[in-house]
């Protein structure tokens, strides 16, 4: 990789660090410790599908937050504070800027989610007291989360190239809520006539489909994931995050700096 | 080749929110800034520096003309790497410590591994800093911001360097030391370009100044030059405690003070004023020529009512 987007990526990593933004961790473990404790006394048979469900959420909801506080805050920062103006008049090109930043962002969420991980785990041995096979789903449905945060901090960077930090998070977290229900959408946008079908079709195909990248309910039944959707998730999701940069790079690219 | 041309850059910025108003923040400017020398850029608040200086840096685009620095484009990485460049009020990521930041900076330089350690060093020695390298910018004064702000502009390097309002937020230790470094900087063939309120130090640093009001270009040249054909003044100081109504009318400044009275007037009014002294009776104690500074030069371009505003900051 290009040694400038390295060092802003690196630089981006220890600035969410050094914000403490980690200490999530420590309310994310309180909480799967409570839940597995909780859950370990109360049922017999359902332990595993409360712990993993609980706690795949949980590691999703956190992780949504976190991509969208850091993504529009570290950047948005940057741009409010001048902090940019030493870094772009340096041999630095703004796509590396922007490309730096999310790959500093990127690998932020990748850590905090593998200490999550270690948590569902830790938890769901506590209330089994044995790893089972289905338990590798988890781990197939924890990539889809990443992928999710991935498609978020791309689109948090994106807004935040054009729009204030407020707007941006209201727009980031409208997005999520509504790529959550993108299965209704298509199936709305299948059933609709004329204008309604164009318009519903159009927001399904630029709204992030979540619906697809979320299997959390399946796995908390132990059922498998097909390798096609695995392909075909970190395709789409590969596809949405280029292109949400590039639109955040050609926006970025032509801004007067404040 | 000149460092930097200035090629009729222009700024119109539009403010307010629904019914945008055009402002023009600079007129069409021609400047051209030579290799190798001290360059101040002068103006009143608002008069247009910092806008020129952001479009120069590529921060900022131009509503209309272009620059071209050391013949080339601020959009082309390699001119950039050959520019430092220090933001007026500069700020800086605070969670880092001051040898950090550079270290950081040094790497978007491109400066390789044990050459970046040694600059790094060097230059928190040559600034100042050299005790509070491992101390968080967070905790730094204003003052030693601005020093980590001129260490990260000239650590790699530069061929040019350009300084928005260099002496700003500094202590009169720390203005001296500023402008020790701007010399040695010309010393080692640097090209200096700095925005600046304060005459004095352009007066004492600059080979050529430039001075910039409401957007406008109003006189560029050498310090001497610009002050040549400025009028020069004469002191005149008498003993007594009033003076004549012929010579007040004719006096820009007049001070009593104690048994002595002091004028300020024009250099051709001289002969008259002698004329009154003598026919009053009084006895002339001293008359001394008044040197014409920037600062006269400067008023008479921009008005005395914009330079109080100006000298303040
Ligand atoms: N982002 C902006 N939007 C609107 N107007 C602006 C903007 N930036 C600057 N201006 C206006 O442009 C004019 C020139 O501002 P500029 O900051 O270049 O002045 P300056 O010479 O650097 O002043 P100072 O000595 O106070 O730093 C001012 O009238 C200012 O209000
Ligand atoms: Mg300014």
């Amino acid at each position: 990789m290009n040694r400038r987007v390295l060092h802003i990526a690196r630089n981006t990593f220890r600035e969410a660090v050094r914000d403490r933004v980690l200490y999530n961790l420590i309310a994310f473990a309180l909480l799967m410790s409570g839940a597995a404790i909780l859950v370990g006394q109360i049922s017999i048979d359902i332990e595993r599908l409360v712990v993993i469900n609980l706690g795949l959420t949980a590691v999703s909801l956190f992780g949504v937050v976190i991509a969208i506080f850091i993504g529009i805050g570290l950047v948005s920062k940057e741009i409010d504070r001048r902090t940019l103006y030493t870094i772009l008049t340096r041999p630095v090109r703004r796509w590396e800027f922007i490309t730096g930043k999310f790959f500093g962002l990127a690998g932020t969420l990748l850590v905090n989610t593998l200490c999550m991980a270690v948590g569902v785990f830790a938890a769901l041995l506590y209330v089994s007291h044995r790893f089972q096979r289905a338990d590798g789903w988890v781990l197939v449905a924890l990539y889809f989360i990443v992928l999710q945060f991935l498609i978020i901090t791309a689109l948090a960077l994106l807004f935040s190239a054009f729009s204030t930090p407020l707007m941006s998070a209201v727009f980031a977290f409208a997005l999520f809520v509504v790529g959550c229900f993108s299965e209704d959408l298509r199936g709305f946008a299948a059933m609709a006539h004329g204008a309604e079908k164009w318009l519903a079709t159009a927001a399904a195909y630029v709204i992030p489909n979540f619906s697809a990248l979320n299997v959390i309910t399946s796995v908390a039944h132990g059922q498998p994931v097909s390798g096609q959707l695995v392909l075909y998730n970190t395709i789409y999701a590969l596809i949405y995050v280029l292109m949400a940069l590039s639109g955040a790079v050609l926006i970025f690219e032509r801004r007067n700096l404040k | 080749m000149p460092a930097i041309e200035i090629l009729g850059l222009e700024k119109t910025y539009h403010v307010g929110f629904w019914r945008k108003q055009a402002k023009r923040a600079l007129h069409p400017l021609q400047l051209t800034v030579a290799e190798g020398e001290i360059f101040g850029f002068l103006g009143p608040n608002g008069a247009g520096k910092t806008t020129t200086i952001k479009m120069l840096m590529g921060l900022v685009f131009p509503s209309g003309g272009t620059a071209r620095v050391l013949g080339g484009s601020i959009s082309d990485p390699a001119v950039r790497a050959q520019v430092g460049f220090l933001p007026e009020q500069p700020y800086f990521y605070d969670y880092l410590t001051a040898r950090e930041l550079l270290e950081y900076y040094g790497q978007l330089s491109g400066i390789p591994g044990q050459e970046r350690r040694q600059k790094v060093k060097a230059m928190l020695e040559r600034v100042g800093l050299g005790e509070a390298g491992n101390v968080q910018l967070r905790k730094f004064s204003k003052g030693m911001l601005q020093r980590v702000g001129i260490a990260q502009a000239i650590l790699h390097d530069p061929k040019i360097v350009i300084f928005d309002e260099p002496m700003s937020g500094l202590d009169p230790m720390g203005r001296r030391e500023v402008r020790d470094l701007i010399e040695q900087l010309k010393q080692e063939g640097k090209t200096v370009f700095f925005s600046t309120h304060i005459l004095s130090d352009a007066e004492a640093l600059c080979d050529r100044v430039a001075i910039l009001h409401q957007g406008q270009l109003r006189g560029v040249g050498a310090v001497a030059e610009l002050t040549a054909n400025v009028q020069g003044k004469i002191e005149l100081i008498w003993s007594g405690t009033t003076a004549p109504a012929a010579l007040k009318a004719i006096s820009a400044e007049l001070h009593v003070s104690g048994d002595t009275v002091r004028a300020v007037l024009a250099e051709d009014r001289q002969e008259s004023a002698l004329d009154i002294l003598k026919q009053s009776g009084l006895r002339l104690i001293s008359l001394t020529p008044v040197r014409s500074s920037l600062e006269d030069y400067f008023v008479s371009q921009v008005g005395p009512d914009k330079i109080s505003a100006g000298a303040g900051s």
